[in-house]
């Protein structure tokens, strides 16, 4: 099986620097701010692994696995890193960040599968610096696959792919014949959340909870695997931005409250106070 | 510019769900920079009563597509029909559910339109539509313009209160099912595997308990009798889903649930920013906590610090007694 991952750098907003908006508002100030693949991504390129391996120790590379990512020249430590885990190639559409949105994203990804062909296309439900949630279902699109998105679940069968997606009311699960587009939720490196035929196939194999770590020669090794650099305009002629930021502003902050002393200090405080009960 | 259109969602049963009054109130804000009217589009295996249902909302028309490859939804089927009762309009909104983040990306690309999702707030500048998009775990709101003729948006639920219907009776288009692409022979539902409970929503509660990692193998047994004595609906934070203490669609945060009910209680939540993200506009917080340095009581309007396994049952213990 061949799998094409899609990986994005992001600004970590879970970040002791926090996010500031610029002064006079027209950008985010990522000064300070750790830069590092966003988390959905990193689920998708571990479940993307799980899929083409024997899961078993030692463990086999038994398909392959494309990284794509679209920013700037910093991004090939972040695909370095994936390559070091056990991706096998990667692609790097050279742009910065300012110069994408969601739609230019997805028609570049699209371009780049149709060169690629691979089985599935995995990539995370969103990035969490933008929280757009878009990519996959574009490119689904675009493509005229199938697409199982928030997938918690992912499970090999021949030519096809049972996705148990978390959705409001619970868990819903398709099946997807390939080639299709999986976009995936935080569950997806849960031990037994991701089973190809070959682990599906040995009794009581699991992985570890998360996402997997490369030693150190698979990091020396990863310096020699390939790493293609593309033009937007090449696979997306004319590319043009069609969102624009005017502005951006820092939420109303919620104010602390006070601490109650009991139960009963609660109760009253919610009875009479704040009149919610 | 002309029309807006929205998508209606409807629950397994055929009914048209609240949430839809949502997306119907986003469009009501943004048709007066726009300066069309407003079209509502049903899908389903049997949309009469929910067509019948959306009449009352002053739609210039509803568009009701019946087919029985509607029953359950995938997005394949669904999307065609949706770009097809989308012709002539200039804006396309839903609301962010899971079906409305799952389909409307995908009438997006097929429209070559520009995406604004999860929206909470949109007006009018200059004749342009100015989508207000919180980012960055809910530490940036960006506000931005899409610059496609067509254009796509889907809105945060707790964001736009449930339109109320404004009477009359809109017409009722029934059309037929687009065609649809390669993809939709190639996607199966297999099934839904429900969570059965008699607790409301949680993105529609007037009251939400959620509890946390600690809790452990007790979440139900402390959680369920709170919820019940505050008719409340029961959330999560992710660490206590991840570690299987409650199912995924419990789970409130930037990456999960977004709520804002009238009281939030958490209990043993630590206040990571993703899970603020998905509670801050609670109206009222309370945060029940063993660690007085926990950051939720950062944001919490009451404190108060304690054993959970002890404050919580003598919680639900006095509301009990309250309510007689
Ligand atoms: C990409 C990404 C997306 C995420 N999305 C979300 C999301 O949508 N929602 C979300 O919630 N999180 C999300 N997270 C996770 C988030 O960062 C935190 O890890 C998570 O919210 C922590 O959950 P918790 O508060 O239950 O656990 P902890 O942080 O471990 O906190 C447990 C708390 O319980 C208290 N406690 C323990 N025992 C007791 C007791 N007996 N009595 C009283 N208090 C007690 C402790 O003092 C502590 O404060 C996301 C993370 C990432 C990386
Ligand atoms: N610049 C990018 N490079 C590579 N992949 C991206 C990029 N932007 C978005 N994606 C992919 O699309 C997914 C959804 O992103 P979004 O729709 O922006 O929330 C992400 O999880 C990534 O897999």
């Amino acid at each position: 099986m061949k799998v094409l991952v899609a990986l994005k750098r992001v600004a970590d907003p879970d970040n002791a620097n926090k996010v500031k908006i610029a002064a006079g508002g027209g950008a985010v100030d990522t000064t300070g701010l750790e830069w590092k693949p966003n988390p959905f991504d990193e689920y998708a390129l571990e479940a993307a692994l799980r899929l083409t391996e024997n899961g078993k120790a030692p463990k086999l590379r038994l398909g392959e696995v494309v990284v794509v990512t679209l920013g700037p020249k910093e991004v090939d430590q972040t695909l370095r890193a994936a390559l070091a885990t056990g991706a096998d190639r990667a692609i790097r559409v050279d742009v910065t960040d300012d110069q994408l949105d969601g739609r230019l994203v997805a028609n570049a990804i699209k371009a780049i599968v149709d060169a690629e062909k691979p089985d599935v296309v995995l990539m995370g439900k969103q990035a969490v610096d933008g929280d757009s949630n878009q990519v996959g279902q574009r490119v689904a699109e675009l493509l005229d696959w199938p697409m199982a998105t928030f997938a918690a679940t992912i499970k090999e069968e021949d030519g096809a792919l049972l996705v148990g997606r978390e959705v409001d009311g619970g868990v819903l699960t398709l099946r997807v014949k390939l080639p299709a587009v999986v976009t995936v939720d935080l569950r997806i490196v849960a031990p037994l959340s991701v089973l190809s035929k070959v682990t599906a196939a040995e009794p009581g194999f699991k992985y570890n909870d998360g996402v997997r770590f490369a030693p150190l020669p698979a990091i020396m090794a990863a310096k020699k695997k390939p790493l293609d650099v593309k033009t937007l305009t090449d696979l997306v002629p004319g590319a043009a931005l069609t969102t624009r930021y005017l502005k951006f502003e820092r939420p109303a902050q919620r104010a602390a409250g006070v601490k109650v002393k009991d139960v009963s200090e609660l109760v009253e405080k919610l009875a009479n106070v704040a009149k919610v009960i | 510019m002309a029309n807006v259109l929205v998508v209606a969602e409807l629950s397994e049963d055929g009914k048209l769900k609240k949430s839809t009054l949502s997306a119907i109130t986003f469009a009501r804000q943004a048709l007066p920079a726009i300066g069309g009217a407003l079209n509502i589009v049903v899908l389903g295996a049997s949309t009469g009563a929910a067509a019948a249902e959306l009449a009352s909302y002053g739609a210039a028309k509803i568009i009701s597509v019946e087919d029985a490859s509607f029953a359950k939804y995938t997005a394949e089927h669904y999307a065609p029909s949706v770009v097809a009762a989308a012709q002539g309009v200039s804006l396309v909104v839903a609301t962010a559910s899971s079906f409305g983040k799952d389909l409307l990306p995908r009438v997006a690309a097929r429209l070559d339109a520009a995406f604004a999702g999860d929206c909470s707030g949109v007006a009018a500048e200059g004749g342009k539509l100015v989508y207000k998009r919180p980012m960055f775990a809910g530490n940036a709101s960006g506000f931005c313009t899409l610059e496609t003729p067509i254009q796509v948006a889907t809105a945060r639920q707790s964001e736009f209160t449930a339109a109320e219907p404004s009477g009359g009776a809109s017409p009722i288009e029934k059309v037929a099912k687009a065609s649809v692409g390669a993809a939709a022979a190639r996607v199966e539902f297999v099934g839904l595997e429900a969570v059965k409970s008699a607790r409301p929503e949680l993105a529609e509660a007037k009251v939400v308990v959620s509890g946390g990692r600690g809790l452990k193998e007790k979440f139900k047994e402390v959680m369920e009798p709170l919820a019940d004595a505050l008719g409340a609906a029961i959330g999560a934070s992710r660490a206590a889903v991840d570690a299987g203490y409650a199912p995924g669609d419990f789970q409130v945060g930037q990456t999960g649930k977004i709520v804002a009910p009238q009281l939030y209680v958490a209990v043993g939540i630590s206040g990571a920013i993703q899970h603020i993200a998905g509670m801050k506009s609670s109206k009222v917080i309370v945060a029940i906590n063993k660690d007085p340095e926990a950051p939720i009581f950062q944001i919490a309007d009451y404190g108060l610090v304690a054993d959970m396994f002890q404050a919580v049952p003598a919680l639900t213990a006095e509301l009990k007694k309250r309510h007689g």
